[in-house]
């Protein structure tokens, strides 16, 4: 561990994994810090996984701009590491007469945010391609573009790529003081560490508040805005081919309903502003409100069984855009309330990230390509040749999920490393089908604590 | 990726359980011996491999056993025959009528078979299935995930124990937590009484002082890091570390499902005739994957009694199509078969079927175009999550020509 470290990244959500992996490209003493066991655990772990064209943002908005750029910057990234991507595109159904007159002022707004491929059609064309849909659609903008990525992934290809490239990973580091003095910020954690860095970089999600305000800087306060989700099982994937999206409001992209990259199908996320960071359960309201929409959307849904409902937290704030901001004489950058696209954006975060550091005076010299390791991640993808087809990587433990038992061990074993079950549901989806581990909990257990050292009493207790 | 290997059976079973066992079992016996018996775990036997209490074999093996003793017979007589059970082994796709996908440790391959049996079982709807709303954190099972643990792991899964459900298998799940020291601080149904037999409640529930709270359900989970309460519908905090998810059965019917076999819209089970035939030319379908769920003996009978129909339709290649469905009425919410053939000649003597809601002194109905074919009073009370038997004795009366049969239930009055 280095005596003073370049930057040291607060918050292993897909921003910070996204800021850390450009980071380690260049000749940089670098950690990655979070409170958390594990890398994605937050926000970053219960999204909707759409990577967005940006084609509803606000037109001149950091957000419309950075969405835009870490779409393609994403985009391309994916299939070279084996993150998996589905490019199914959206429509945006309108069910009323108000939402198909808003539907021209939706294609204006697309092609102010830069997007010139979406295209409106009509009520006959929507049942054409989406023949499952409930009745009472008026028509629909069709937005080729939205496709549908693996959430879990993406921050696990980032952490893995700045880790075989130097960066250190330190899990349970709950950041709790920063003091600046002579152009070194001493960092302080709840569990007594201390580390000192010429630059920080905060990425702390629902916290970024927090820690902007440990350097007394105030601006803006994160509310959550809790979003609840249902997953319904891959028996249901076969009713949709595309993303439904509804008719935009300024609160909330709304409820949507979305084909998932693991074959499932989402339907969520509702919005509720909240005032507790870690209200992460759902609630019978929200679930109740999600099956009526579900109704109205694609009530042949309602059949299938339910795989998973859980919630969300967006970083929401005052402020309609991102929080970004820098401070040369504190050698700080803050990446604050990412709220509902930080996935796509991720990686234009982290070269604005970069660009910023480099006002606050940091040095960042590129490593030649030689010198950068790549890594690749297994490819979780349904619509992907996936571990078990291909015979050696051992029997298949999680029967609903088709997990193999190498892919647990590797979860456990390879860093970031898995320390939970649900980092090793993220990492393999095991225990994420219909079954919930009626067959395979015990089995999973036990091969992580095989893995891993860790006795399978501590898995049970950490599920 | 291994070059896909291709090989042909006359009958591919796929599931190696106590129906899928004990139908392989019964084809040698007719001389059917060109059988593979496919089974995902590393080991056959079926769910009772984790059950380790008595109440297994009465009807099959004519003694009663534990779980793991039943399942240790079944598969020395399968070996005794010289049957071929390929565990590790995944049927995971149709090629074509009765040509699967499999996949093992070797990667993909094919089996092509003159007759596929599906007997793939069932499994409890978990927490997420049910929508319970409320906190994620550790200590939520299924009766099949914790006797996993325990069984097999010698797992203690928590201090206090709420269990959902009070049927057969939430009676089991009792046991299996008292037994690895785990105390149950109660049993909640949403009904308006458990839905056992009497006995066995006394031997488990009384025996252990746990009370069992009617009419009402589990609303949400408190605990982010580990469960420390649950409230129930009726507004009652229960201070708890574990919550066990019973019973509440949904087939395991993706394989059906995907080789698009008509599928019960209340049970959820491939719909089969009295012959246990599907709608997919070729393909059986026998076992709890059938009536979600009965007992092992049950299943491994349906195993016995289809290799008659599944000899006769190796030997005449006659696959009947356009069965009469059995449409039922609430509050009857499914029954097994759910088709029958009139013409052909059925090994089936019972039909089986479940209620909705306690009923008393019922009449059960089975009519044809208006026409009375076969009618039973029962005295005494139907219990949702029993099953309750009719004989099947009326198919001699069916009109081959008229349209679908349906029962219905006369009930003197829904009953507490
Ligand atoms: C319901 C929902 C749906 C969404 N759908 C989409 C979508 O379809 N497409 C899309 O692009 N985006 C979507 N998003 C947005 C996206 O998920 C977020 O913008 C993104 O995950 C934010 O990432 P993050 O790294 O900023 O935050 P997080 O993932 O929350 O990471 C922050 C990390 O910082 C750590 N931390 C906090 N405080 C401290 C501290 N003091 N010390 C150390 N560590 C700390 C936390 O432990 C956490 O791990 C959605 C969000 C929600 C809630
Ligand atoms: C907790 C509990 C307690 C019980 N107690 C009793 C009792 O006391 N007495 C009693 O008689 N019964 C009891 N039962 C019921 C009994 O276990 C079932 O009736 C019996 O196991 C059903 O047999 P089956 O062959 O239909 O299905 P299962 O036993 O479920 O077997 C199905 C098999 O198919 C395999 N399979 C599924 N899909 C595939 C595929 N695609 N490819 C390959 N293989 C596949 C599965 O791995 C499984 O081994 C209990 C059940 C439970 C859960």
């Amino acid at each position: 561990m280095p005596e003073v470290y370049d930057v040291v990244v607060i918050g292993a959500g897909v921003v910070g994994t996204a800021v850390a992996r450009l980071l380690s490209h260049h000749h940089l003493e670098v950690a990655l810090l979070d409170a958390g066991a594990d890398i994605g655990a937050g926000t970053s772990k219960a999204n909707t996984a759409i990577l967005h064209t940006g084609f509803d943002a606000t037109p001149g908005s950091l957000e419309s701009r950075l969405v835009a750029r870490g779409y393609a910057l994403l985009n391309d990234y994916a299939p070279n590491v084996g993150i998996a991507i589905e490019p199914l595109g959206a429509l945006l159904v309108a069910w009323d007469d108000e939402q198909a007159a808003s539907l021209n002022a939706s294609a204006e707004k697309a092609v102010a945010n830069g997007y010139r491929s979406a295209s409106l059609i009509d009520a006959q064309s929507v049942y054409e391609l989406e023949p499952q849909l409930a009745s009472g659609a008026r028509g629909a903008m069709v937005v080729p573009d939205e496709f549908i990525i693996d959430p879990w992934s993406t921050p696990l290809a980032f952490a893995k790529e700045a880790i075989a490239n130097g960066v250190i990973w330190l899990p349970n580091h709950s950041v709790t003081k920063l003091d600046r003095s002579n152009d070194i910020t001493v960092i302080s954690t709840a569990e007594q560490h201390t580390l000192r860095a010429r630059c920080v970089v905060n990425a702390a999600g629902l916290h970024s508040d927090d820690v902007h305000a440990l350097f007394g800087l105030a601006g803006f306060t994160v509310r959550p805005r809790r979003g609840e989700l249902i997953v319904f099982d891959k028996l249901a994937r076969s009713l949709l081919s595309h993303t439904i999206l509804p008719v935009p409001t300024s609160h909330t992209k709304g409820v949507l309903v979305a084909p998932t990259v693991f074959g499932n199908i989402m339907l969520g996320p509702t919005a509720d502003d909240i005032d507790d960071k870690t209200a992460t359960g759902s609630t019978r309201a929200g679930i109740d409100a999600l099956l009526a929409k579900g109704q109205r959307i694609l009530p042949a849904l309602l059949h299938e069984e339910v795989t998973a409902v859980y919630a969300g937290l967006r970083a929401a704030t005052q402020h309609s855009d991102y929080q970004i901001s820098h401070d040369p004489t504190l050698g700080y950058v803050c990446l604050g309330g990412i709220r509902s696209t930080g996935l796509t954006a991720s990686m234009a975060l982290a070269e604005e990230a970069l660009a910023l550091l480099q006002r606050c005076g940091l040095v960042a010299t590129p490593k030649a390509s030689d010198e950068l390791r790549s890594i690749r991640v297994t490819n979780l993808g349904e619509a992907f040749a996936r571990p078990y087809q291909g015979g050696s990587s051992g029997a298949i433990v999680c029967h609903c999920e088709r997990t193999t038992s190498n892919e647990i061990v590797e979860a456990c074993t390879v860093a970031p490393t898995a320390t939970t079950l649900d980092g090793i549901r993220r990492r393999t989806r095991a225990l994420s089908g219909r079954c919930q581990g009626f067959y395979c909990s015990a089995e999973v257990c036990a091969l992580a604590a095989n893995a891993s050292g860790k006795p399978m009493s501590e898995w049970l207790g950490n599920q | 990726m291994t070059a896909a290997s291709h090989s042909s059976v006359d009958v591919a079973i796929i599931g190696g359980g106590p129906a899928g066992l004990s139908a392989a079992l019964a084809l040698h016996q007719l001389g059917i011996t060109n059988v593979v018996v496919l089974e995902r775990e590393t080991q056959a036997g079926g769910v009772p491999r984790h059950t380790e209490h008595l109440g297994y074999g009465i009807r099959d093996l004519h003694r009663v056993t534990t779980g793991p003793r039943y399942s240790a017979e079944l598969r020395k007589r399968v070996e005794a025959a010289g049957i071929t059970v390929r565990v590790g082994t995944t049927a995971v796709d149709w090629l074509d009528d009765t040509t699967l996908q499999i996949a093992d440790a070797t990667g993909l391959s094919t089996i092509a078979a003159r007759c596929v049996v599906l007997a793939t079982g069932v499994r409890e709807r978990p927490r997420a299935a049910r929508l319970v709303a409320g906190d994620r954190g550790a200590g939520i099972f299924t009766t099949g995930s914790l006797q996993q643990l325990t069984a097999n792991h010698h797992q203690r899964p928590g201090k206090r124990a709420l269990i959902v459900g009070a049927e057969h298998v939430s009676f089991s799940a009792l046991l299996t937590l008292r037994h690895a020291g785990c105390d149950v601080v109660a049993m909640v149904t949403p009904l308006p009484r458990h839905q056992s037999y009497a006995a066995l409640r006394a031997l488990t529930a009384q025996r252990h002082r746990v009370p069992i709270i009617t009419d009402t359900n589990v609303a949400e989970i408190h605990g982010r890091k580990r469960v420390e309460a649950v409230t129930l519908t009726d507004g009652q905090r229960i201070e708890c570390d574990t919550v066990v998810f019973t019973g509440d059965w949904i087939p395991d019917n993706e394989l059906a499902r995907r080789g698009g076999i008509d599928i019960d819209i209340a049970s959820r089970s491939p719909v089969v005739d009295g012959s246990w035939r599907t709608n997919r030319r070729g393909v059986f379908a026998i076992g709890n994957l059938i009536h979600p769920a009965e007992t092992a003996d049950i299943c491994a009978l349906d195993g016995r009694n289809v290799a008659n129909a599944v000899a006769g339709w190796m030997a005449t290649n006659n696959w009947p199509t356009d069965p009469l469905r059995i449409v039922v009425e609430h509050p009857i919410s499914w029954i097994s078969p759910g088709a029958v053939q009139p013409r052909a000649a059925a090994a089936l003597k019972h039909f089986t079927l479940r209620v909705s809601e306690p009923v008393a002194d019922a009449t059960i109905c089975v009519t044809q175009n208006g026409a009375v074919l076969w009618r039973s009073r029962r005295p005494r009370r139907l219990v949702p999550n029993r099953s309750i038997s009719i004989s099947a004795s009326w198919l001699t009366k069916v009109d081959p020509a008229g349209s679908d049969i349906n029962v219905t239930l006369n009930v003197g009055q829904p009953h507490k």
